[in-house]
């Protein structure tokens, strides 16, 4: 049995919550400057230029590159071997808490009914999943709200298939428009029942950006999505051309004989992720 | 003053337009036009819309007086020490539609966000004179160096939602409602975006 103090987890949360606001991956980056490379329309190569600008400011400068630093989104893989010195949940509430303070980021979290904020972005939403081995890690996705509200779910029957999930996804971006500050990364979850269909679309957001799918036939949908959305021509923050959406990821689940559920959940161009192993 | 890259310099050679503004300017900006802003921006997002509106509604005065002004949907992160302020891009506006025409009513001049408006507000800004700006989406770091100065005028307490007064030197903006009625977003949608070279700058 390993042990890992409540304390590393705090910090390492911590860490991972000021890094993520204020340091693009560099898949995000090298997604970037590939679209300003194919992009045809002047206006959205201009506002490509200046979002890669952005981000060099804000990583040389500790700005972060969105005001909107989010809902903070944590994806606990705990090893079975691995034994917490002291509250896990609580350790990763604090290392948000902390994140948000010292990072100078904003504190974007309220109670749903009387938007009293909370003053340290806490609660984070954390998902805990137990896994093989004796290592914890842990994924942070802080969650801007312009693209998570553009989020959306349906029951479809069975008899839609493939067509009516490219349908259906290929929609809900086109009624986002430019909403959640396209290019964007589209999740998409199928399968499984309502609540894990909306899981697996977040939980595909964190995968390497563009990494096809394993199995060949989602790898095929992944490639139709973002063919058609990018077809419609919205765009750069719906200003026109042919980069609506940098990358489709898609997760599979099995489902009920009755239910094909899909679950659509939106990423930024700001796509901020983090992740560490400790 | 912080360093100019190569890359914002063209922010300083597009269209300077000044606010609060000379109504001759805004009768001439077009749809899909990028401009670049300089001078007073107040700003608010869903707390200081919910509490303006509920300010009228008791009859009482608005902490500023929004005729010929914009208001520029954000809500910004804290200023790091040292600092005018964190980053502060716009949010989306359509949250604000339910209040906009009312604040419209009083002779606000422009909106700034991101995002599309509802047809009732298009309605109003035809109505008024009123027209809607964008402004990019995600880049609070780079909007971040054209604020100048920031002050708090009102509502301190909703913290990142409270209205701020600005001063902003090149602050890039793209027209997206303009008083002809012209809808930048739904050219787009319906046409695609040929013609944007003809109105990119540099």
């Amino acid at each position: 049995m390993r042990i890992i103090k409540a304390e590393e987890i705090v910090t390492a949360v911590r860490g991972l919550v000021v890094a993520a606001a204020c340091d693009l991956e560099p898949d995000i980056l090298e997604a970037l400057l590939q679209a300003r490379d194919r992009e045809s329309a002047e206006l959205a190569r201009n506002v490509l230029e200046l979002l890669l600008e952005n981000a060099d400011i804000a990583s040389r400068e500790r700005l972060p590159v969105c005001q909107d630093t989010g809902i903070a989104v944590v994806f606990v893989e705990l090893g079975q071997e691995v034994k917490v010195d002291g509250d896990l949940m609580a350790a990763v509430e604090e290392g948000v808490r902390r994140g948000y303070r010292d990072g100078y980021l904003r504190n974007s979290v309220c109670d749903p009914l009387t938007r009293v904020n909370t003053n340290d972005n806490t609660p984070a939403v954390v998902h805990l999943e137990p896994v093989a081995g004796d290592s914890l890690t842990l994924r942070l996705l802080p969650k801007g709200c312009g693209s998570e509200n553009m989020s959306a779910l349906a029951m479809l029957p069975p008899s839609a298939g493939k067509r009516g999930i490219i349908d259906y996804v290929v929609e809900q971006v086109v009624a986002a428009g430019s909403n959640p500050c396209p290019p964007v990364i589209v999740g998409v979850g199928v399968g499984g029942s309502f609540e894990k269909a909306a899981y697996l679309a977040k939980k595909s957001l964190c995968r390497p950006l563009g990494q096809p799918h394993a199995r060949q036939d989602a790898a095929e949908l992944e490639a139709a999505i973002l063919a058609e959305i990018n077809k419609q021509g919205a765009g750069v923050h719906g200003m026109g051309g042919n980069n609506t959406a940098l990358a489709v990821h898609l997760e599979l689940f099995p489902s009920h004989i009755a239910s094909l559920p899909v679950a659509v959940n939106i990423q930024c161009h700001a796509h901020r992720h983090k992740e560490l192993t400790l | 003053m912080p360093k100019i890259s190569p890359v914002s310099q063209f922010l300083q050679q597009l269209r300077r337009v000044e606010v609060p503004f000379n109504p001759a300017v805004v009768a001439e900006l077009k749809a899909g036009e990028l401009v670049s802003l300089s001078g007073v921006l107040y700003t608010g997002r869903d707390q200081t819309h919910r509490r303006l509106c509920a300010l009228l509604d008791e009859g009482r005065p608005l902490p500023v007086d929004l005729r010929g002004q914009l208001l520029y949907y954000v809500g910004p992160t804290p200023a790091l020490p040292g600092r005018v302020i964190g980053a502060a891009g716009p949010t989306t506006s359509y949250r604000m539609d339910a209040y906009t025409p009312r604040l419209l009513e009083l002779g606000l001049t422009a909106t700034m966000g991101k995002g599309p408006r509802s047809e009732e507000v298009r309605q109003a800004m035809l109505a008024h004179g009123a027209i809607y700006l964008a402004t990019i989406g995600g880049a609070g770091a780079l909007l971040s160096r054209c604020i100048r100065k920031s002050e708090l005028v009102a509502f301190a307490d909703a913290g990142a939602e409270a209205m701020f007064r600005f001063e902003v030197e090149n602050f890039p903006a793209v027209v997206i409602n303009d008083l002809a009625g012209n809808d930048f977003y739904r050219r787009v949608s319906d046409h695609g975006a040929p013609h944007l070279a003809a109105i990119s700058p540099a």
